[in-house]
C-alpha cells in the first residue's frame, strides 16, 4: 500500500489513474504503459488502499496533533493480516508485498522514527493493554456515560511516569461502554470468526479533564471537547505516545509490517548503513511547547507532497470510496482547526536525502501542513460544503485559516452563506400529546366481550399512567425505568389475553409512538406532527425568536461525534425501555406485525410528484407542503423501522459475536431458516427500481443498524449490504445528470449509508471489500422515470434532522472559534439560562402556550374530520391569501413603481440611468410599504376562513364548537400566510418591480418614434380589412416581377395597383391584425414601389404597346402612396430609401430617362412634411459622389440644381422642370 | 378547412425538387385550384425546409462556397444585368436567399478586414442598397424578392401570419365565451415555453379535448409537430391533441375554431 503511495509521490503515477485503479474501473487508456505497470504489479493489494490512506492521514495527523487522536477509520486493510483470520490475503502475500518498496531507498532515522516509537509502543504495554480490555469488556445495554481507559492511563502519566505508560493500562476497561454494543477495539481471544470485531476505531484518548465530564460515547471519533485544555503542561510532553488507543492497534501493524519489510531490505542491501530501530529505540523528544499557533501557508513544508495526497485523497472521497464522506470532513474539519502541534526537534523533521517525498517521512510536519492539507481537500469538496447549514458556511467562511490559505475557497463559501437559505434548526421540543380516543377502532364492537373491552380501556389508562410517571420523572438522577415501573408495566401486560386485546393495545402503543417520537423536529423526543401548527398559532415573530432561543438553550451540546451509535433519544427511550419490562412475546410479535404493516403501507405511500413548472410565487407555498409531508413520512417510517429493528433482533442481541467458527456457522445454519420479519429486501428493490431509493433507504438503515453481529452474514442480509454498497458507490456527488438523484437526496444517502458501515455490528472489512462484484449493479430504474428520487425532496432541515452527526461539523467549527473548548468538554455557550425555582417540572405558561394547548385539547375531544377541517380550511385559505395579496398589493406597488419610474424618466430626459439603480430606488421606496401584507393578510384570513370552516362543518355543529373551530382555522390560516408573507415579500416585490422596470425600458426602446401615440381603429371598424399578410405576400410579387425574371405574358394590371394601394390604405387604418413588424415591412415595400413608378419599372399586363404605365396613373399612385405615408403610416417610413443610389440607379436604365416624376416625388414630400428640403438636399449631394455613367451624373446634378433652386414656397406642378428632354415640361404640364 | 392527410400528401408530392420561385408557386395553383393560395404556400414552404434541412450542409462547405462564388462572379462579368444569382441557386437547387446570403458573405469576407457579423449580413439582406456593391445588392435583392421559402420578406410573412391568427383565434375565443391565458399572461406568471393559448376550462371537440391552442405559420405536418410539441408543450399536454392538429393548415385555427368551438 505504501507503496501505491510512493509511486504517486514520485510521479510515476498520475493521481487520476490511481483512482482509476483503485475504484476498480477497467483500465482506460489514459494510463499510460509505465503506469498500468505499476498499477498491475500492485494489483493484490488494490482492496487495501483506501483504508491504508485513511489510516495513514490519521495517524499522521495523530502525529501532528497532539490534542486530538486521529479520526478513527476502518482499517480492514490491516486486519487482514490478523493471524489465522479466515479469507485474509494468503501468507505468500507477504512476499510480494516487500517487493513493493522501492529498493534503492537509503533508510533514514527521520523516516523510521515514527516506526520506531510506534514499535516501541506496541512491544511495551499495548499488548498487555490489549489483552485487558478483551477480557470482560462485553458491551451492555443501556449503559450511557463511561469514561474511557485510556483516561486514566493519561492521568497516570501525569503523574509522572511519561515515558511509562504502566500497566496502570490494564485497568479494567469496561467503562468504556457504548450503549448495546461492544467497546470498540476489543479484539476476542483466539482465532477469529469471520467477523473481526476488533476495533477498527480508533477511540478517544481523552485529556484528564475530559475525564470528569461525561461525555456522551463517541465510537468513531474524538469528541470535540478532546481538544487539549490551554495550559501547556507537563502532561502534553508525551501527548500521544501512550494515549495511543487500542484501536489503533490495526495500524501499529501496518505500520509494524512496515517496519519489518524495511528491515528486510536492508539487511538484503549493500549497505545497511543505518541500523534498524528495534523495539526500545528511544521515543523522539518533543521539546517544543504547546501554544496556539497561526498558519502561516508560506511554512508549508513539502506542499507539492501534500497537494498529491490531498488530491488522492478527495478523489477517493469524491468517487465514494471511503466509507464515510462526513467522518472523512470532520477529519478534515479537524485538520483545519488544529490548535498548536508538538514542535517535534529539527532533527527528527529533516528527512534524510532520498527520502524527501517518500512515505516514510511525515506527512505533516506543522500546523500549516495541516491547514495547507485541510483546504486543498476543501476545496475540491466544495459543492458538498456548499449544501451544508447556513451556520455551518458562516462558521467556515468566517474561518481566518480558510481565508489565509485560499482566499478563493473563502469567496465561493461567502458567496454560498449569503445565498442559503438553509437555516437548520435543531430544537428539540418534547411532549407527551396522548392519542385520542379512536372511535373506529376503540369501539366496544371492536372487542370480544364487555370485559376485553373494559380490560382495554383500563390498560389504556395504565399505558397512561406509565407514561406520565415516565415524563415526570426519567430526568431525575437516580430513577431507574425497571425499578419504577417494570412491575406493573408486566402487570398490565399480563392481563392482555386475548389476542385481539394485544392487537388493540398494540395499535395503541404504535400510535403514541408516532405521536410523540416522529418530528420534523429530529430523532429527540420532538412534537409530533400536527403539534407545529398549533405552536404555531403563537404568532410568527414571536414563534422564530422563541424557537431560536429554545434551541440554543435545548440542543443537545454533542450527538456524540461524527458517528454515533443508534440510540433511543428522548420519548424513544421510554418506548424502549417499555418493550424491555414488559418483555412480552405476544407484545412483541404483534408490535413487530404492526410496525411492518405501517412500514409497508407507508414506503408504498404515493407522494405527489412535484410540478416543476408550477407558477412560482405562491405555489412556493404549497410546495413547501409536499416537501413537509415528505419529511413526516420519512421520519415516521425511519421511527418505526428503528423500532422494527430493534424489536426483531432483540432476542439475538449479544455482546460479542460467537467466539468460534464452529459456533458460528451453527448459528449462521439455524438463522439462514428463520424468515425475514419484513422483506426488506424486496422492498429495497422496488425502492430502487421505482427509483424512491431517497424513501426506501433512510429507513431501512434505520432498521439495520439494529442487526446483530450475525445478520450481516446471512445470505439475505448480505445481498441487502451488498446492494447497498452498490449503491452508495454510484452516488457520485459529482455527477449530476438530467434525471438524476438530486444533490441533496444524494447527500441523505450517502450520509445514513455512511453511518450505517460505522456501525459496530456491520464487519468492517465489508465495505471494502464487496466491492469486488460491483459490475452487477445496474438497477433497471425502468418504470418510472420522474421517481421520488429526482424531486428536491430533501432539504437541509431533513437532513439534519435524519443526520444529526452532520451537526457536529458545525459544533467543531464553531469550537474554534469560541476558542477555548477543551475546558468544559463542551462548548462555551454565549446564553447561560438561569433558571428560577422548579426548573424541568413546569414549563412557564404563557398564555399563548395555554392557547396552544387548549386547542390541542378541544381537537383532542372532537370527531378528527374536524380537525382535518380546519387545517385544510387553514392550509387553503393561507394559500389564497398569499396569492390575493400578490394580486392586490403587490399588483399595486407595482404600478406605483411604474409611474414612479415615468416620472423620473421624463424628469432625467430618457436616462434613467442603469436598470439596477432604478430597481433599488424603487424598491428602497415601495418595500416598506410589503409590511402592509401582514395587516391585509390577517384581514383576509378573518375574512374568509369562517365561512368556509362553516360550509365544511355539518349543519348540526354546536355553536360553540363551531366559532372555535372558527377561530382556530382563522390563526392557523394566518400564521400560515404570514410566515411566507413576512418571509417573502419584500423578494416578491422585488422581482415584480424589477420586472416591470425591465418592461418599461425595454418598451421605451432604441426608437422613440415607434413608441408614439398608437392610433387604434375605430369602434366602428369591423375588422375586414385585408390581412397584412396578404398584403406584404402581394406587394412581394409585384416586387419580384419587377425585379425579373419573368415571363413574357407576365404583368400587372394597373388597377391591380391601385386596388392594393387601397387595400394597404384599410388595412392600416384598422389595426386590428397589424404588428410593428408587418408595418415595417410594409413602408419599406412601400417605398420601393413608388421607387419602381418612379422609374417607370413596374411590367404592365396589356398590350406591348402599353406595357408603361400612363404617366398620369403613375402620379396618381404617387399620391396615394404619399397620402399613406403622411395619414396612414405609423411605423416610420424609411423615405430616404427612395434617393438611396440603388433606387435611383434605377432611372439609369431606363430610356429615355424620366425625371418629373422624380421630382415631383419630391416636392411633395417637402410639401406634406415627410422630408425636409435640407434633408433631401443632404442625400441629393451624397448621390453624387456616387459612381454614375457620364450623360447620368450631368441630369442627377441637374435635377439637383432644379430642386435647389425650388422657391421654399410650394408651387411645384406649375413649374416646368426643363432637363434634357424638352417634352418634359409639356408633359407635366399635362398633369 | 380541414385538409386530410392524403391532400396533403399529394401536394407534397408535386413539389419534389421545384425552386421556390413565383412561378412554381403559380404552376402549383393551377394544379389545386381548389386550395387556396395560402394554403398552397405554406405547404411548399414546408416541403421545401425539410430539403433544404437535407441538403443544407453540402452547400455549405469550402470548396462549395468557393465554386459558387467564382461562378457568380463570372456570370456578373458576363452580364451583370442577368439573373445569375438566381438562376445559380435555382441550377443546385438551393434556396435563393440563403444563396445570396452565402456569396454576400463570401464578397464581404473579401472587401472587409473584419468578418462580417450576422446581424450585418441581415441587415443587408433586409436592405440591400446598404451592400457597397451595385451589381451584387442588385442580384440579392432579385433573390430575395423572388424567393418563396425563404428570406426577410418570406419571414415577416410568416410572423404576420402568426400574429394575425393569434389575433383571430383571440377573437373567437372571446366571442364563444371561452376563458383562456395567452401567452404574455403565462410569461408573467413565470412559464417559460408557452402555448399561445392555454384553456382555463378545457372543451371537447369532436371528441378530443383540447386544452391548449397554439397557432403557427407554418403548416403542421407530422414531422414538425412532433418535434414541437417535444420542445414546448409536454408541460400542458394532456390529452390528445395531436391528430387534430395534423394536417390543418395556416387557416386551421380560423377554420377549426370556427367549425367547432360552439
Amino acid at each position: 500500500m505504501a507503496a501505491v503511495l510512493e509511486s504517486l509521490l514520485r510521479e510515476e503515477v498520475s493521481v487520476a489513474a490511481a483512482v482509476r485503479w483503485i475504484a476498480r474501473r477497467t483500465q482506460s487508456s489514459e494510463d499510460s504503459p509505465g503506469e498500468a505497470a505499476v498499477l498491475r504489479s500492485l494489483r493484490p493489494l488494490r482492496k487495501e488502499f483506501v483504508p491504508f490512506l485513511l489510516n495513514f492521514l490519521r495517524e499522521q495527523s495523530c502525529r501532528v496533533l497532539p490534542q486530538g487522536p486521529p479520526t478513527p477509520a476502518k482499517a480492514p486493510g490491516a486486519s487482514a493480516t490478523l493471524p489465522g483470520r479466515p479469507g485474509g490475503p494468503p501468507r505468500g502475500g507477504r512476499g510480494a508485498r516487500s517487493q513493493l518498496f522501492p529498493p534503492p531507498e537509503p533508510p533514514s532515522p527521520a523516516a523510521e522514527a515514527p516506526l520506531a516509537r510506534r514499535g516501541g509502543r506496541r512491544r511495551g504495554p499495548a499488548p498487555a493493554r490489549e489483552r485487558g480490555s478483551r477480557g470482560p469488556g462485553g458491551p451492555e445495554e443501556g449503559v450511557g456515560g463511561e469514561s474511557l481507559p485510556w483516561a486514566g492511563a493519561r492521568r497516570l502519566r501525569g503523574s509522572g511516569s511519561p515515558s511509562s505508560p504502566s500497566l496502570a493500562l490494564c485497568d479494567p476497561p469496561n467503562l468504556s461502554n457504548l450503549e448495546e454494543f461492544p467497546p470498540v477495539g476489543s479484539v476476542p481471544p483466539g482465532p477469529a470468526g469471520r467477523t473481526k470485531p476488533s476495533r477498527r476505531i480508533n477511540p478517544t484518548p481523552v485529556s484528564e479533564e475530559r475525564s470528569l465530564s461525561k461525555p456522551k460515547t463517541c465510537f468513531t471519533s474524538p469528541p470535540i471537547s478532546c481538544v487539549p485544555s490551554s495550559q501547556p503542561s507537563a502532561l502534553d510532553t508525551s501527548p500521544w505516545g501512550l494515549g495511543l488507543p487500542p484501536g489503533c492497534r490495526s495500524l501499529q501493524e501496518e505500520r509494524e509490517m512496515l517496519r519489518k519489510e524495511r528491515s528486510k531490505q536492508l539487511q538484503q542491501s549493500p549497505t545497511p548503513s543505518c541500523p534498524t530501530p528495534e523495539s526500545g529505540s528511544p521515543l523522539p523528544s518533543r521539546t517544543g511547547s504547546l501554544t496556539d499557533e497561526a498558519a502561516d501557508p508560506a511554512r508549508v513544508s513539502s506542499r507539492q507532497r501534500l497537494e498529491l495526497v490531498a488530491l488522492v485523497y478527495s478523489s477517493c472521497i469524491a468517487e465514494n470510496l471511503v466509507p464515510n464522506l462526513f467522518l472523512e470532513l470532520f477529519f478534515v474539519l479537524q485538520l483545519l482547526t488544529a490548535r498548536r502541534m508538538v514542535a517535534a526537534k529539527d532533527s527528527d523533521l529533516e528527512p534524510g536525502p532520498g527520502v524527501l517525498e517518500s512515505v516514510g517521512s511525515p506527512l505533516f510536519q506543522s500546523i500549516h501542513d495541516c491547514v495547507f492539507f485541510a483546504v486543498r481537500v476543501l476545496e475540491r469538496q466544495f459543492p458538498v460544503l456548499s449544501y451544508l447549514d447556513k451556520g455551518t458556511l458562516k462558521l467556515l467562511a468566517e474561518n481566518e485559516r480558510l481565508l489565509c490559505f485560499s482566499p478563493a475557497l473563502q469567496g465561493r463559501l461567502r458567496a454560498a452563506y449569503e445565498g442559503s437559505v438553509a437555516k437548520v434548526s435543531l430544537v428539540m421540543l418534547p411532549s407527551a400529546q396522548a392519542v385520542s380516543f379512536q372511535p373506529e377502532t376503540d369501539n366496544r364492537a371492536n372487542f370480544s366481550s364487555d370485559r376485553a373491552f373494559h380490560t382495554f380501556k383500563k390498560q389504556r389508562d395504565v399505558f397512561y399512567e406509565v407514561l406520565r410517571e415516565w415524563e415526570d420523572h426519567h430526568e431525575e438522577p437516580g430513577w431507574d425505568f425497571e425499578k419504577g415501573l417494570g412491575s406493573r408495566i408486566r402487570a398490565m401486560m399480563g392481563q392482555l389475553s386475548a389476542a385481539c386485546s394485544h392487537s388493540h393495545f398494540v395499535r395503541l402503543f404504535q400510535k403514541q409512538l408516532l405521536q410523540m417520537c416522529q418530528s420534523p423536529g429530529g430523532a429527540g423526543g420532538t412534537v409530533l406532527g400536527e403539534a407545529p401548527d398549533v405552536l404555531s398559532m403563537l404568532g410568527a415573530d414571536k414563534l422564530g425568536r422563541l424557537r431560536r432561543l429554545q434551541e440554543r438553550l435545548v440542543a443537545p451540546q454533542s450527538s456524540g461525534g461524527p458517528c454515533p451509535p443508534p440510540t433511543f433519544p428522548g420519548c424513544q427511550g421510554f418506548f424502549r425501555d417499555f418493550i424491555l419490562s414488559a418483555s412480552s412475546f405476544q407484545f412483541n410479535q404483534h408490535l413487530m406485525d404492526s410496525l411492518s404493516l405501517k412500514i409497508r403501507e407507508l414506503n408504498g405511500l404515493t407522494l405527489p410528484p412535484h410540478e416543476p413548472n408550477d407558477d412560482e410565487g405562491e405555489a412556493d407555498v404549497d410546495w413547501q407542503g409536499e416537501r413537509r409531508q415528505f419529511a413526516m413520512v420519512l421520519l415516521s417510517l425511519r421511527l418505526l423501522a428503528k423500532f422494527l429493528g430493534f424489536v426483531a433482533f432483540l432476542p439475538y442481541r449479544g455482546p460479542e459475536p460467537p467466539p468460534t467458527r464452529e459456533l458460528q456457522d451453527s448459528i449462521l445454519a439455524l438463522r439462514s431458516q428463520v424468515p425475514p420479519v419484513l422483506d426488506v429486501r424486496t422492498l429495497l428493490w422496488q425502492g430502487l427500481r421505482a427509483r424512491r431509493a431517497v424513501l426506501t433507504v433512510p429507513w431501512l438503515v434505520e432498521f439495520l443498524s439494529f442487526a446483530d453481529h450475525i445478520v450481516p452474514l446471512l445470505d439475505y442480509y448480505r445481498s441487502i449490504f451488498s446492494l447497498l454498497l452498490h449503491l452508495h458507490r454510484s452516488l457520485v456527488l459529482a455527477q449530476e445528470r438530467e434525471g438524476e438523484m438530486c444533490f441533496l437526496n444524494k447527500l441523505l444517502l450517502l450520509a445514513v449509508l455512511g453511518w450505517l458501515f460505522q456501525i459496530p455490528t456491520v464487519p468492517e472489512d465489508l465495505f471494502f471489500s464487496e466491492e469486488d462484484q460491483s459490475d452487477g449493479f445496474q438497477v433497471d430504474a425502468v418504470s418510472s422515470e420522474y421517481g421520488l428520487d429526482s424531486v428536491p425532496v430533501v432539504d437541509q432541515q431533513l437532513l439534519y434532522t435524519c443526520c444529526p452527526y452532520i451537526g457536529e461539523l458545525r459544533k467543531l467549527l464553531a469550537s474554534w472559534v469560541s476558542g477555548s473548548s477543551g475546558r468544559s468538554g463542551g462548548f462555551v455557550r454565549k446564553i447561560t439560562p438561569t433558571t428560577t425555582t422548579g426548573l424541568g417540572a413546569q414549563p412557564p405558561q404563557t398564555s399563548q402556550g395555554l392557547q396552544a394547548q387548549l386547542a390541542q385539547a378541544f381537537f383532542h375531544n372532537q370527531p378528527p374530520s374536524l380537525r382535518r377541517t380546519v387545517e385544510f380550511v387553514a392550509e387553503r385559505i393561507g394559500s389564497n391569501c398569499v396569492k390575493h395579496i400578490k394580486a392586490t398589493l403587490v399588483a399595486d406597488l407595482v404600478r406605483q413603481a411604474e409611474a414612479l419610474l415615468q416620472e423620473q424618466l421624463v424628469a432625467q430626459g430618457q436616462e434613467g440611468g442603469e436598470a439596477a439603480q432604478l430597481v433599488e430606488s424603487l424598491c428602497s421606496q415601495l418595500c416598506p410599504h410589503g409590511a402592509q401584507a401582514l395587516t391585509q393578510g390577517r384581514e383576509f384570513c378573518q375574512k374568509k376562513s369562517p365561512g368556509a370552516v362553516r360550509a365544511l362543518l355539518p349543519e348540526e355543529t354546536p355553536a360553540a364548537v363551531l366559532s372555535s373551530a372558527e377561530n382556530i382555522a382563522v390563526g392557523l390560516a394566518t400564521e400560515k400566510a404570514c410566515t411566507w408573507l413576512s418571509a417573502n415579500i419584500t423578494a416578491l416585490i422585488r422581482r415584480e418591480v424589477k420586472a416591470a422596470v425591465s418592461r418599461i425600458l425595454r418598451a421605451q426602446g432604441p426608437e422613440p418614434a415607434v413608441r408614439g401615440e398608437r392610433r387604434g381603429c375605430s369602434r366602428a371598424c369591423e375588422h375586414h380589412a385585408p390581412l397584412p399578410s396578404h398584403l406584404i405576400s402581394e406587394i412581394k410579387d409585384v416586387l419580384s416581377l419587377a425585379a425579373g425574371p419573368r415571363d413574357p405574358e407576365e404583368g400587372v394590371p394597373p388597377e391591380h395597383l391601385e386596388q392594393l394601394l387601397g387595400q394597404l390604405g384599410q388595412t392600416l387604418q384598422c389595426r386590428q391584425f397589424l404588428c410593428p413588424p408587418a408595418e415595417q415591412h410594409l413602408a419599406k415595400c412601400s417605398v420601393e414601389l413608388a421607387s419602381l413608378l418612379v422609374a417607370d419599372k413596374i411590367p404592365i399586363l396589356g398590350p406591348p404597346a402599353q406595357r408603361r404605365l400612363e404617366r398620369g396613373q403613375a402620379r396618381r399612385l404617387l399620391h396615394m402612396l404619399l397620402s399613406l405615408w403622411k395619414e396612414d403610416f405609423q411605423a416610420p417610413v424609411p423615405l430616404r430609401l427612395l434617393l438611396s443610389p440603388r433606387n435611383v440607379g434605377l432611372l439609369a436604365d431606363t430610356r429615355p430617362r424620366e425625371w418629373d416624376l422624380l421630382l415631383f416625388l419630391l416636392r411633395e414630400l417637402v410639401e406634406k412634411g415627410l422630408m425636409g428640403r435640407m434633408e433631401i438636399e443632404a442625400c441629393l449631394g451624397s448621390l453624387r459622389a456616387a459612381q454614375w455613367p457620364e450623360d447620368f451624373s450631368e441630369e442627377l446634378a441637374t435635377l439637383f440644381n432644379l430642386f435647389l433652386t425650388e422657391p421654399p414656397l410650394p408651387e411645384p406642378q406649375l413649374r416646368a422642370c426643363e432637363l434634357v428632354q424638352p417634352n418634359r415640361g409639356t408633359v407635366l404640364a399635362q398633369s | 378547412m380541414i385538409l386530410t392527410k392524403a391532400q396533403y400528401d399529394e401536394i407534397a408530392q408535386c413539389l419534389v425538387s421545384v425552386p421556390p420561385t413565383r412561378q412554381s408557386l403559380r404552376k402549383l395553383k393551377q394544379r389545386f385550384p381548389s386550395q387556396s393560395q395560402a394554403t398552397l404556400l405554406s405547404i411548399f414552404s414546408q416541403e421545401y425546409q425539410k430539403h433544404i434541412k437535407r441538403t443544407h450542409a453540402k452547400h455549405h462547405t469550402l470548396e462549395a462556397i468557393e465554386s459558387y462564388y467564382q461562378r457568380y462572379l463570372n456570370g456578373v462579368l458576363k452580364n451583370g444585368a442577368a439573373p445569375v444569382l438566381l438562376e445559380l441557386a435555382n441550377e443546385v437547387d438551393y434556396a435563393p436567399s440563403l444563396m445570396a446570403r452565402i456569396i454576400l458573405e463570401r464578397f464581404l469576407q473579401e472587401h472587409e478586414e473584419t468578418p462580417p457579423s450576422k446581424s450585418v449580413i441581415n441587415s443587408m439582406l433586409r436592405d440591400p442598397s446598404q451592400i457597397p456593391d451595385g451589381v451584387l445588392a442588385n442580384q440579392v435583392y432579385q433573390c430575395t424578392v423572388n424567393d418563396c421559402c425563404y428570406g426577410p420578406l418570406v419571414d415577416c410573412i410568416k410572423h404576420a401570419i402568426g400574429h394575425e391568427h393569434e389575433v383571430l383565434l383571440r377573437d373567437l375565443l372571446l366571442e364563444k365565451n371561452l376563458s383562456f391565458l395567452d401567452e404574455d399572461q403565462l410569461r408573467a406568471k413565470g412559464y417559460d415555453k408557452t402555448p399561445d393559448f392555454i384553456l382555463q376550462v378545457p372543451v371537447a371537440v369532436e371528441g378530443h379535448i383540447i386544452h391548449w391552442i397554439e397557432s403557427k405559420a407554418s403548416f403542421g405536418d407530422e414531422c414538425s409537430h412532433h418535434a414541437y410539441l417535444h420542445d414546448q408543450f409536454w408541460s400542458y399536454w394532456n390529452s390528445s391533441e395531436l391528430e387534430h392538429h395534423h394536417c390543418c393548415g395556416s387557416s386551421f385555427i380560423t377554420a377549426a375554431s370556427q367549425c367547432h368551438l360552439t
